[in-house]
Formats: C-alpha cells, structure tokens, sequence
C-alpha cells in the first residue's frame, strides 16, 4: 500500500513550491488513476516518489507497505518495491538492454538478500516477457533506448516492470506519444502485471489510457493537491467537459 | 644551441649516476650517439612545452621516488590467451619463470645476446626509429633509454606468429629503476601480437621500437595495473611500410604517474596505424597520453581514439598530433580524446593538434569533458542499480569505444574483463 500524506514539495533551485498537500492512498491490488492539467504536480509527484534530485519535500510522508520512502535512496526504494515508468524513458549510449535488464534484476535481488539469477535462467525469463511485448532480440541487444521508438521505449518500461515484478508502478504519462495499436500492446502490458498483490498508480492527462487500464479509483490533481475523487465515471467527466467544471466546483 | 643551466645541470646530475652498459661494438655505437642526444637536447624540465601538463621531475631526478609494493590478488591479464610469457622482475629478464621463447614466425632473443654479435639486424631498428622520433619534437627519456637499457627482448616476426607474445613485468623491489628497450620488426607479410602488462618497478623507462614491414601487421595491446605508486614513462616509436597495419590499445588504472608516448610514422602508401587507450584514474595519478602519428605516404590511415575516467583530483593528459606532410594525398586521420570527470576536482588537459601541407586529405579530431550523464544514472539507480555500480556501468559504456579498437575479440573480451574486474573490487 502506498500512503502519501499531507505531502509538501518544492524546487530545490527555484523556491517554487509544487505539491502543497498531497493525501492519496494506493491499496494493494488496485488501480489508481491521477488526471489534472498541465503544471499541477503530476508528474513532480512521480519523480518525488521515485527519489529523483532536485526536490525538497518541506512536509508530509510518503511510504510503502509501512516503509519510509522519502529517506531511501533511489535504489532502495526501487528494492523496496517501488517502479517508476518513464514519461521519457533516457537512453543509455554503451549500456547493453540486456546487460541493463540482468544487472537491475540482480541488483534488487542482492538488496533483498536473494541469490542472483544464473545467465540461462535470466535468458529463459526474459524471452518469455519480452515476447508478449513484441520485444525482438534486436531491441534486447541494442544500447538501452538508444534509436528506439516512443512506442518500444515504452514497451521497454513495461518490460522492465515485468521483471522486477514490483508491489507498487507509477506510470507516468505512459499513453504520450504512443499511436492506438502501440498504447494497446502497452496497455495489455500493465493488465497482465496487475494482481492481488501489485498496485497501480497510473498518471495521465486523457481517459483514452483509461479505457484500456481500467482505474478503480480517478483523482484530479489541481495546483499541488487532490481536489476530487471518484469512479471510472470521473475520467469520463474530464473527457467530455475538460477541467474547468470540476476545478470551478471545488474552488 | 646551449641548454639552458638548470636543465644543463639536471641533465648532468642525472647522467654522473648512469653508465653505459657494456655492449658489443653495434649497439655501444648505439647507445654513445643517445648519450650524445641526450646531452645536447637536455632532460625534459617543467618549463619545456611538451611538458607542460606533467611535471617530468621525478622520472628524471637520480633518487627512485620509493613505491609500495601492491598486492594484485592473483589477477592476471590475459589468462586465458594462448600466448608465450617473457617475464622481467624489476626490469631484469627472468628465463627461469618465462617459458620457452621458441614460438612459429617468430625469433626471440635477449637484447644482452645479440649485443654481443658483429652485426644483427636489430641494428637497422635499435635507437633508429626513436632518433627519428626526435623530430620535430625531441623525447629525451627516449634517447636516455637508449643510451642506458640494461635488458630487453629483440624479436622477429617472419611469417604469422603462432601465438601472442606477452611482456610480464613485475615489480618486486620497492626502490627500482627499470629501464627497458625492445625492438620489434615484422617482416613483410608477417604478424605478430604483443601483450604486455604488470608495473614493472618503482620507476619504469621503457622503449619499444617497431618496424611495420609492406603488408605486414602489428598489434600490441598493453594493460598498466592497479599499483598506486608507481611511475613510468613508455615510448613506442612504430614505422610503417606499405600497406601494413599497426594498431595499439592500452588500458591503465592508477599509477601515480604514467606518460605514455606513440610515434607513428606512415611510410608506405596505404598503411594503417590506430593507437587507442582508456585509462581510470583516481586520486593521485597523472595519465597522460601524447600521441604523434606523421603521414609521409598516400591513402594511409590513422585513428586516435583516447578515453579518460578521473575522478578524487586525478589528472588526465592528451597531447595528441596528426602530421600530414606535403605529397601524403588521400590522408584519412582521425583523432578523438574524452574524458569523464567523475567530481569537480579531477582535470582533463588536452591539446589535439593538426598540421596539414597536403590538399586532399580528409582529418577530423575532438575534445571533450562532461560529467556523468545524471539523468541515466536516475534511471539506473530507479531500477535498483545502486549508484556506484550505476556509475561503473556508465564508465564502461564510456570507454567502450577505445577498447572497441582491439581487433581480436578474445583480447578484447579480456581487457574488459580486467576493467569489470578493476570497478568491482574497487566497489567492494
């Protein structure tokens, strides 16, 4: 489960204050969806979660099945169980995608003081996930995002998450720059992933995604905050009125 | 030209406490022209340009600046290469340890046996090409070794060795001052592979001078290992016939001082010489690489492929120059030296260098320093890559394509093997 609570950020250069007071629970085993326009924090979010630089949590907390994630370093939270899916997945120029995908499996399994996975075995495994994301050896050989496609950048997240088998994915704005047969494939992905014991938050601006990754729960973030939260129903509301009705209700 | 009195008189300092080792007649001649050189050019000082970046005190000064012995834990380069072993403790060939020097297509002799006869061919090379290599940039330390190598191999290559050749050398005595000169000569047609790596003494002054007959090829690939407190100083003086290959690669960690000099000469129309390293440095040690390949035949060939990774305050240098001399048309150089400082307090010196009197030629070269690409770290260290393994992973990307430059794919899996090796026991 992740519990965010009362969580205050901002820019660490800028003195901007970007979250002012996020509260959002993610149960175990289900699907959350974040929606909101541009510039409410999104996107912040995801990365304050994920522990990348250059944000400065001012209050609140943010943890995993009980686990403080604000004080882990990015890797720790990534053993803890945490995934984090690219809005922009970076290229790697010189890192192998296999040699990447074997070393991020070991390492996580090191962390938590499991034996690592033999060369055969990963081999076997990864063969298996890759086909179902129409991930060619090609792709597996080639430097890590370099020269692949907004769509196989994408698919290369979810690969990703099919191997480390996470409790808990973010996915960030994972439906931009995917055409509708590229956002299926990805989208059964993520349906394959999900489980009892894994849940989703899935951030993006259209319901589109939505009706492939079907939420049990739609927030609306607005200005740093959850301002609403409903049903599927709600991300219909935003497709067909946009986000002026729901911010003007609640101003 | 008088030298100047400080240099003068460090330059007879150092040479009050050498002499000539006693030779036969060929190479005395030899070694009394060096010393010749050597007192009319002056032992390199701070203030000479071509020594601008690294200071060349401590490899001239008489006193061997004492260096730990360093205990490498029964790594060894090229394990598992077929190759014969020539080992040197503390510059001084050990025949008992290396194994037997006869190998197909090649001739193997110690520089101390052959100095002794009338007339050998090693005549033609030993001091030849490094006298040739002076102009228009002289290397003192180059002619000092000359003039005072007390041991080396001399070898012959006559038809496609059968194996590697591999130069060991260790480092036993804390206080040493190994000074080394090999002369190498590849007949037409012929090939031959040499390997080197350990480092060899406290103190290292090595020569090797290779002549590259027509359509004969050469290849030398070289690992300078962990020990932290040694200094060295290594010249390779290479000439190329025509259409013969020569091609170089050298992988280096610590070190507290390493100059490693290439003086390419393109001889004969349609050579290719490659002359590449990748060197790791952290904290105190100075790596510099100054390279100086002159084209003097048409449609030759030449790369320069240079990658550095410092990082606690250590320091990398590249000097490097393509010569196209006039009447070498269809020149192809290239010429490209990086560096990856891994902290602000690590420095990256280069001076990338053309000079062009030909008008038809095609010769590119680049610069470049940067910081470890933050946003790819995030991303490693999001999949639960912890940062210092991340940060390896990036280092071997980095300098991958210098050690692409090894043509044989089980020494190159090799070298890299040594440099996972090297990152990892520095993690651990």
């Amino acid at each position: 489960m992740l519990e965010i609570k009362n969580l205050h950020v901002k820019l660490e250069e800028e003195d901007k204050q970007i979250l002012k007071g996020v509260d959002l629970t993610v149960e175990t085993g289900k699907v959350h969806a974040i929606m909101g326009p541009n510039g409410s924090g999104k996107s912040t979010l995801s990365y304050v979660l994920s522990g990348r630089d250059g944000y400065e949590v001012t209050e609140g907390a943010a943890s995993l099945d009980g686990e403080d994630l604000l004080d882990l370093e990015p890797e720790e939270r990534a053993a803890a169980g945490l995934f984090l899916a690219f809005q922009y997945p970076v290229e790697i120029p010189g890192v192998g995608n296999m040699t990447f995908l074997r070393t991020a499996v070991n390492a996580q399994r090191k962390a938590r003081g499991e034996e690592e996975i033999s060369a055969g075995d990963f081999l076997k495994l990864i063969r298996e996930k890759a086909k179902s994301l129409k991930i060619d050896a090609d792709m597996l050989k080639r430097p890590v995002n370099v020269g692949f496609s907004g769509g196989e950048k994408k698919r290369n997240e979810i690969l990703q998450m099919a191997l480390l088998e996470p409790k808990m994915c973010i996915l960030d704005e994972t439906d931009s720059g995917l055409d509708v047969d590229a956002m299926k494939l990805v989208a059964e992905g993520v349906n394959a992933l999900r489980d009892a014991g894994r849940g989703f938050l899935v951030i993006t601006h259209y319901q589109r995604l939505l009706d492939h990754i079907k939420p049990d729960v739609v927030h609306i973030m607005a200005d740093g905050r959850i301002v609403k939260t409903g049903g599927p129903e709600l991300a219909l509301e935003v497709e067909t009125n946009g986000y002026a009705d729901i911010l003007a209700e609640v101003a | 030209m008088a030298l100047p009195q400080v240099k003068l008189e460090a330059t007879e300092a150092r040479l009050a406490s050498l002499s000539l080792p006693e030779s036969g007649a060929w190479l005395r001649e030899a070694r009394e022209a060096a010393l010749a050189r050597v007192q009319a050019m002056g032992l390199p000082h701070a203030r000479d340009e071509y020594w601008k970046y690294t200071r060349p005190d401590t490899l001239v000064q008489a006193d061997v600046p004492e260096a730990a012995l360093f205990d490498a834990e029964g790594e060894v380069s090229f394990g598992d290469i077929d190759r014969v072993k020539l080992y040197f403790v503390d510059g001084v060939f050990d025949p008992e340890a290396s194994d037997d020097p006869a190998v197909g297509g090649v001739e193997i002799e110690r520089l101390a046996d052959v100095a002794s006869a009338d007339i050998h061919w090693a005549k033609d090379v030993y001091g030849v090409l490094e006298t040739r290599g002076q102009d228009p940039v002289e290397r003192p330390l180059a002619a000092l070794n000359t003039a005072v190598a007390t041991d080396g191999v001399v070898i012959r290559a006559t038809g496609k060795a059968e194996k590697p050749v591999n130069l060991i050398y260790l480092h036993r005595n804390t206080t040493s001052d190994a000074v080394l000169h090999h002369v190498i000569k590849v007949e037409d047609g012929a090939e031959l592979t040499i390997l080197e790596n350990g480092p060899a003494a406290a103190r290292f002054n090595k020569v090797m001078e290779v002549e590259v007959a027509d359509t004969a090829a050469f290849h030398h690939v070289r690992t300078q290992g962990r020990d932290h407190e040694r200094r060295a100083v290594t010249h390779t003086f290479a000439r190329l016939g025509r259409e013969s290959t020569f091609k170089s690669f050298t992988l280096t960690a610590n070190g507290v001082l390493t100059r490693n000099e290439c003086v390419i000469e393109l001889t004969g129309n349609d050579a290719v010489a490659h002359v590449a390293g990748a060197a790791l440095g952290d904290g105190d040690f100075l790596h510099d690489d100054t390279v100086f390949v002159t084209h003097d035949a048409e449609n030759c060939e030449s790369r320069q492929v240079f990658k550095k990774v410092l990082r606690n305050g250590a320091t990398g240098v590249f000097q490097g120059k393509i010569l196209v001399k006039d009447g070498a048309q269809k020149t192809d150089g290239y010429q490209i030296s990086q560096s990856l400082l891994l902290d602000d307090d690590s420095v990256f010196l280069a001076k990338p260098e053309l000079e062009i009197y030909a008008d038809d030629v095609a010769c590119s070269h680049g610069s470049t320093s940067g910081a470890i690409d933050e946003e790819g770290l995030f991303y490693l260290r999001s999949r639960g890559v912890p940062r210092d393994l991340a940060t390896d992973l990036m280092v071997i990307a980095f300098v991958a394509e210098a050690i692409e430059e090894i043509e044989d794919e089980e020494i190159a899996a090799d070298v890299l093997g040594r440099l996972e090796g090297w990152l990892e026991r520095r993690r651990d």
